[in-house]
Order: C-alpha cells, then sequence, then structure tokens
C-alpha cells in the first residue's frame, strides 16, 4: 500500500518542474516563429517607408519666355532647330531672371543647381510635343537638384553644416524663398517609372529594368514551359521503367538544387563564348533562367499529372484513343491548373534571380529602355543591386522603391499561383 | 446495312502511329534537355578548369592559404605572381554558412513544432504560408536589408560593449542568411515530422509524458533523418548563395574563424572575378571557373548525401 503512494509522490515532486520545462519548451517554439515574423515585418516597414519617399520628387516652377530667337527666329522652325536649340541657356536665363540680385558668375552657377541637370531634356520634351507655344510664356514644373530633394523630404536637416548639406547658406536662402512663393513643391515622381538609369538620382528610374526583366522573363517561359511541360509528360506517362529514364530523374532533381550562379557560369562559357550570343541581352538572360526554371516546371508538373486518376486514361485508352491522345486531350488538361501554378512559381522565382545575371553581363549601365531582346539589358534586381552601391543618399529611397517594384511583381504572381491552385484544385 | 470502309479503318491508325512516334521523339528530347544541361555545366566547367590549372597547379588551388587574383600587367610589376589558394575562401564560406545554419536549423525545427504540434490549425494556417514569404523574397532584397539594417545594428552593438564589428562582417550576412532558410528547414521537417504516425506520438501522452517530452524524445528522434536531410539541403544553398555575400560580405580573403571579422566567399569571388571587362584567358577569370567546380561539386555531394541520408534512414512504420 504504501508503495504506489511514495511512487505517486515522487511522479507529482517532479510535475511542477515539468511543466516549467513544458512552458519554456512551448515558448521557444513560439519565439522560434515570432523570431521569422518579426524580421519579415520589420524588413517590409523598413523597405516600405524608405521607399515611399521615392514617389514624390522635388519640382521648381519657372515661368519660361519660349522667345522665337531661340529656335532661329522662326515662328514655325523645323524639327532640327527644335532639337537643337539650347534649353539649358533658356532655363538659366529664367532662372537668373527670377533672381535679379544674383550677379556674379560664382553665385549664378550655384543658383543653376538647384535645378537637375536633366531639367533641358524636360523642357526640350515639353517643345517638342507643343511647338506651338513657341513664342508665348509658359508655366513649366522642372525637376529640382538631388540636394534640394533631400532638403525638401527631410532627409537632410535644413539646419546640417553645408559640408553634409551639400548646399552653402546661399543656396539654402534660395531654396527658401522659392519654397514661400510656392515655386518648390514635391510631386509625384513619374521619372521613376518612365526613364532608365541615370547616374543623377533624381532622374533615375526603373522603366529600362522592367522592360528588361519582362523580355527575359518572355523569353524563360516561351522555352521552359514547353520543354517543361513535355518532359513532365513523358517522365510520368510514356517513359519506359529503364536506366536512362532514372537518369534523366535523378538529373532533373540535382539541377533543381544547383546554385544559380553555376548556371550563369554556363551561359557565360556556352552561350556567350561558344555561340557568341550577345553580352548583356535578355535573350541570354531569359535562356539562362529558363534552364533554371525548367526542373521547378517538370518536377510541379509530374506532381500534377500523377494526381490525375488513371481511371480517365484508360477509359480514353477503351473508347478508342490512342495512348498520346488519350494524355493529351484529357490528362493534360485536366492537370494543367497544376502545372502552371508550378510554372508561375518557378518563373516568379526567375524574376528575383540576379547572380546569373551578372554572369552574363546584364549589369550594363542602361539608359535607354531596351527596344528588342537584342539590346543591351539589364533586369530589375540587377538595378537594384547597382543601385545600393551608389553614394548619393537620393539611390538609397530609389533602391527601396526599385525592391518596392520588383516584390510587388513577384508577389503578385506568387498570389496568382495561390489562387489558380484554390479555384481549380480538383479532389477525386 | 453499313459497310465500315476497310481501307479507311487501316489507313487511319498507321499516320496515328507515325505521328504518334514523332510526338514521343519530342517528348524524349525534351526531357533530355536536363541532361544536356547537366552535362553543359560540366564540360564548361571542368573545360575551363583545365585550362586554369595549365597554368596554376591544382595543389597550390586546393591547399594554397593565400588568394589575391592580380595578374601582372607588366612582366617586372611587383607582386605579379597571382595567389590562387582556395582556401582561404572555403573558410569564409564555411563561417558564415555555420553562422546561418546555427540560426536556421534551431529556428526552423522549432517553428515547425510549434506549427505542427501546438498551434491550432487556424493559426496555422495564417503562420506557414506568412513564413513561406521569407523563402520568396529575392536575395537581392536580403543583402540590401543587411548592408542597410543588419550590419549598421551589429556594428552599433558591438561597439556597445565594446567590440569591434567590421561592417562587412560574417555575422551580418550568415544572421540573414540564416532567416532566409527558416522556411527551407521547418517546411522540409514539418514534413519529417508528420511523416511520423500519431500512435507513436499517442503512446507517449499516454504513458504520462508531457507534450514537449513526447516531441523532444519521441517525435523527434524518428524524424530525424528527414530533419539531417532538410539541414543539409539549407546547407548546400546557403553555400551556393551569392547576392546576399556580394553586397554584405567582404572582397579581400582573410584566413580567420572570427565572425566578426570580413571575410569573402567563393560566390563572391566568382562575381568579382567575371564582372567588368577582362580577357577570357587570362589565369584571372579562368580560376573563376575552377571556383565554380570547387562549388558544384561541393553542393552536388551535400544534395546527394542529404537525399541519401533520407532515403537510407527513413524509419518504416507501415
Amino acid at each position: 500500500m504504501t508503495e504506489p503512494t511514495l511512487q505517486m509522490a515522487s511522479v507529482s515532486s517532479g510535475l511542477a518542474k515539468r511543466h516549467k520545462a513544458e512552458k519554456r519548451f512551448r515558448f521557444m517554439a513560439l519565439a522560434s516563429v515570432l523570431l521569422g515574423l518579426i524580421f519579415l515585418a520589420v524588413l517590409f516597414i523598413n523597405v516600405l517607408t524608405s521607399g515611399a519617399d521615392a514617389i514624390r520628387q522635388s519640382k521648381v516652377r519657372l515661368d519660361i519666355n519660349l522667345q522665337t530667337n531661340d529656335f532661329g527666329g522662326s515662328k514655325n522652325p523645323d524639327i532640327q532647330q527644335l532639337k537643337n536649340a539650347n534649353y539649358q541657356g533658356i532655363i538659366k536665363r529664367t532662372v537668373y531672371k527670377n533672381f535679379p540680385d544674383v550677379k556674379s558668375r560664382r553665385d549664378k552657377r550655384a543658383l543653376y543647381r538647384l535645378v537637375s541637370s536633366g531639367a533641358a531634356y524636360e523642357l526640350r520634351g515639353f517643345v517638342l510635343d507643343n511647338p506651338s507655344k513657341i513664342g508665348t510664356s509658359i508655366s513649366i514644373w522642372l525637376t529640382a537638384s538631388d540636394d534640394v530633394d533631400m532638403i525638401m523630404k527631410g532627409k537632410v536637416s535644413r539646419t546640417a553644416s553645408s559640408d553634409l548639406r551639400r548646399l552653402s547658406d546661399q543656396q539654402m536662402g534660395w531654396l527658401e524663398k522659392l519654397e514661400t512663393e510656392g515655386n518648390l513643391e514635391t510631386k509625384f515622381n513619374w521619372t521613376l517609372f518612365s526613364s532608365g538609369d541615370s547616374r543623377e538620382p533624381e532622374l533615375a528610374g526603373v522603366a529600362a529594368a522592367m522592360v528588361g526583366s519582362l523580355y527575359s522573363i518572355i523569353v524563360c517561359l516561351i522555352i521552359s514551359f514547353p520543354l517543361g511541360v513535355m518532359a513532365a509528360l513523358y517522365l510520368e506517362s510514356f517513359a519506359p521503367k529503364n536506366r536512362f529514364t532514372s537518369f534523366i530523374e535523378v538529373n532533373i532533381n540535382n539541377l533543381a538544387a544547383v546554385p544559380s550562379i553555376v548556371f550563369g557560369l554556363l551561359g557565360l562559357a556556352v552561350f556567350l563564348n561558344f555561340f557568341e550570343l550577345p553580352r548583356s541581352a535578355p535573350l541570354v538572360g531569359g535562356m539562362v533562367l529558363s534552364l533554371m526554371t525548367m526542373p521547378t516546371i517538370i518536377i510541379a508538373g509530374r506532381v500534377a499529372i500523377q494526381g490525375v486518376p488513371p481511371s480517365i486514361k484508360e477509359a480514353a485508352l477503351a473508347v478508342g484513343a490512342s495512348p498520346v491522345q488519350a494524355v493529351f486531350h484529357h490528362v493534360l488538361p485536366l492537370a494543367m491548373p497544376g502545372v502552371l501554378t508550378g510554372t508561375i512559381i518557378g518563373t516568379a522565382r526567375a524574376l528575383g534571380e540576379t547572380a546569373p545575371l551578372l554572369m552574363i553581363g546584364m549589369v550594363a549601365f542602361v539608359v535607354d529602355v531596351p527596344k528588342s531582346i537584342l539590346d543591351p539589358a539589364t533586369a530589375l534586381p540587377v538595378q537594384v543591386y547597382l543601385w545600393s552601391d551608389m553614394p548619393e543618399k537620393g539611390f538609397a529611397e530609389r533602391t527601396s522603391a526599385a525592391i518596392l517594384v520588383l516584390l510587388a511583381f513577384v508577389g503578385l504572381m506568387n498570389l496568382t499561383a495561390v489562387l489558380l491552385r484554390k479555384k481549380f484544385e480538383i479532389r477525386w | 446495312m453499313f459497310e465500315p470502309d476497310q481501307k479507311k479503318a487501316e489507313l487511319v491508325p498507321q499516320t496515328r502511329n507515325w505521328r504518334e512516334r514523332a510526338i514521343m521523339l519530342a517528348l524524349l528530347a525534351a526531357s533530355s534537355v536536363a541532361v544536356l544541361t547537366t552535362v553543359g555545366i560540366v564540360a564548361s566547367l571542368i573545360f575551363e578548369s583545365i585550362q586554369f590549372f595549365r597554368i596554376v597547379p591544382f595543389t597550390d588551388f586546393v591547399f594554397g592559404l593565400h588568394w589575391s587574383p592580380q595578374m601582372a600587367i607588366r612582366e617586372d610589376q611587383v607582386g605579379s605572381s597571382g595567389a590562387f589558394g582556395a582556401i582561404p575562401l572555403l573558410v569564409g564560406t564555411l563561417l558564415i554558412s555555420a553562422v546561418a545554419l546555427t540560426i536556421s536549423a534551431p529556428v526552423g525545427l522549432m517553428s515547425a513544432i510549434y506549427l505542427g504540434e501546438y498551434a491550432s490549425p487556424k493559426m496555422r494556417s495564417i503562420i506557414k504560408p506568412t513564413l513561406e514569404v521569407l523563402a520568396g523574397i529575392p536575395t537581392v532584397v536580403y543583402g540590401f536589408f543587411a548592408v542597410v539594417v543588419v550590419a549598421p545594428l551589429l556594428r552599433q552593438g558591438g561597439e556597445s560593449i565594446g567590440l569591434s564589428v567590421s561592417s562587412e562582417s560574417a555575422l551580418a550576412a550568415g544572421f540573414v542568411m540564416g532567416i532566409m532558410t527558416i522556411p527551407f528547414v521547418s517546411s522540409i521537417s514539418d514534413d519529417a515530422i508528420s511523416a511520423v504516425p500519431s500512435s507513436l506520438k499517442e503512446a507517449a501522452l499516454g504513458l504520462g509524458s508531457t507534450r514537449s517530452e513526447a516531441i523532444k524524445n519521441v517525435i523527434v528522434p524518428a524524424a530525424l533523418p528527414g530533419i539531417a536531410g532538410g539541414i543539409l539541403l539549407a546547407a548546400s544553398r546557403v553555400i551556393g548563395e551569392t547576392m546576399i555575400v556580394v553586397m554584405a560580405a567582404g572582397l579581400t580573403a582573410k584566413l580567420t574563424l572570427n565572425p566578426l571579422d570580413a571575410v569573402t566567399t567563393v560566390t563572391v569571388q566568382i562575381v568579382t572575378l567575371l564582372t567588368g571587362d577582362q580577357e577570357f584567358d587570362s589565369p584571372k577569370t579562368l580560376s573563376a571557373f575552377a571556383l565554380g567546380l570547387l562549388l558544384f561539386t561541393i553542393t552536388l555531394a551535400l544534395n546527394v548525401t542529404a537525399l541519401k541520408i533520407v532515403k537510407a534512414y527513413r524509419e518504416q512504420y507501415d
């Protein structure tokens, strides 16, 4: 009789300790989950707050008098005169007129530096679009320089030393005068989405990189989707069980785990050096990415095809369809949602891939939006990498903005994949 | 009444057969692209590496303790003979990977345990996909975050306790990589844990063990091969990871095991050697392919071992 109670006592004496250990363990497990979630939150908040600043850009309003003699004296100048007019001179003249008390050449130069060097191109673009305005006075918002932009957004304190501010006290005075007169404001930054790379942060945009990414992804899909689906069909429906088949399977599984940079080395050695395809071109980028994406598509495709019950294929065969007809007419359409899901996820990963593109030279400084898949181009993630290395403060917020654009596309694709899977999921 | 057209009945299957054979060949060709890719990778890496080893002896590369891949522009230049010893790069890679795995292995496993054993189904259905987002973020974003947020934080933290932390420390790159691979470890561990039959757990609970005791003494040991395989796969992923280290780790090769120092990795060197304009047959660019071969061999070995472990030690409960 005494024995069991003694045992009970020894059990219950340890119980409190064991329950404490249980609580501790549970807390550690929860903490692990929270660590990942907190990191994710901090990352998103950091990128969002930093990137949001790049949505706006400081602009200066100038009332510019477009005199006819700026364009060779005629009211209807020809296109060459329009293109070659001295727009920088026109802007300088206007700026100096607004500040008549600025006399010395040095001060004048400092004054003009408040306006971005790209302002002349903006004015040129405006005049080319509206040649009828020549001879009249126009009011136009032109991009302010990066240093002004940083002050306006509060990234650099107005009271900081002029070294840190990169603007002299005199320039600050002009800036504040423009501001109080309502001629200096932050406006929506169209440049960010319409132009290519630039050495000046206020003129840099992601358009060229976006088009480069788009071209690469299209090339990647055109190659990897049909090949991937065909390989999955073959391995799952037709392949004889022999050594060669299992060799292919081992190959595919290993390729899925090869570091992406190795694919870049392959592209460099084979596509660029052996086949002498153009460097920095989205065509080669897409080809390299397709080799990386294909294993993902094949693996996802096989799972989707496995999910179609054999009775469907057997029924098709029984009414006289050939094996190929049974698979292409009945199995493949039913497996398509799964195949597409895998394809989208693989493509989203390819979109975010940077390292292999560095290997084949898609790190070029690309100002113009590429017009074909053979033009030198860069891609969105590569643009992020390039901007993150720039010393100017203005590039920091643009890097975050480029990241936001990239994350938006990647997120959208993954979301589509999830929705697709939910919508077309069939339970047999 | 209705006479089937004998001729036609024969003709259709014949063209069909011919077409089907063509289709089958096309399918086989598509499957072979994967083999071709592997062959292409191995051939190009080995071909360029052989050229490299003609200039730099193989033993110098594999056992050399010094890495400084400058080549002379002039014959008589000081320090004209570059050093191509891969050991410092390997040590740097392993150091950063070790930091990453000390974070992702326990955190990933514990996350999987929480989601599988403690979280309610509803919570699990929200948290699991959210954690998976970590795996979907492009690595260049992690690299930027490591440079802008993590490295300065570690530096400040180190200064406040009197440690000098390099701004390109192995710790910063490793930490971010560790976070990146959490979902990787956790989803594979999750699969391994849910493959353990619930009767084992129920037996342990029925004998009076607490949940954590059942997990620690019954479930995790039973799922260990799967978990170990997952960690090896994560290791292979971390070793081959490029952008995070290119942005957040250093460029100069240093033989050290201190995670607060700046080290460089195999992938960083491949990128630095091959971006920019170089002539293609200089030992400098060729060495990148030798490093690529090294990287390919290591990751392949890890992957194969991981798959073998999972296959060989999987407990059969049927």
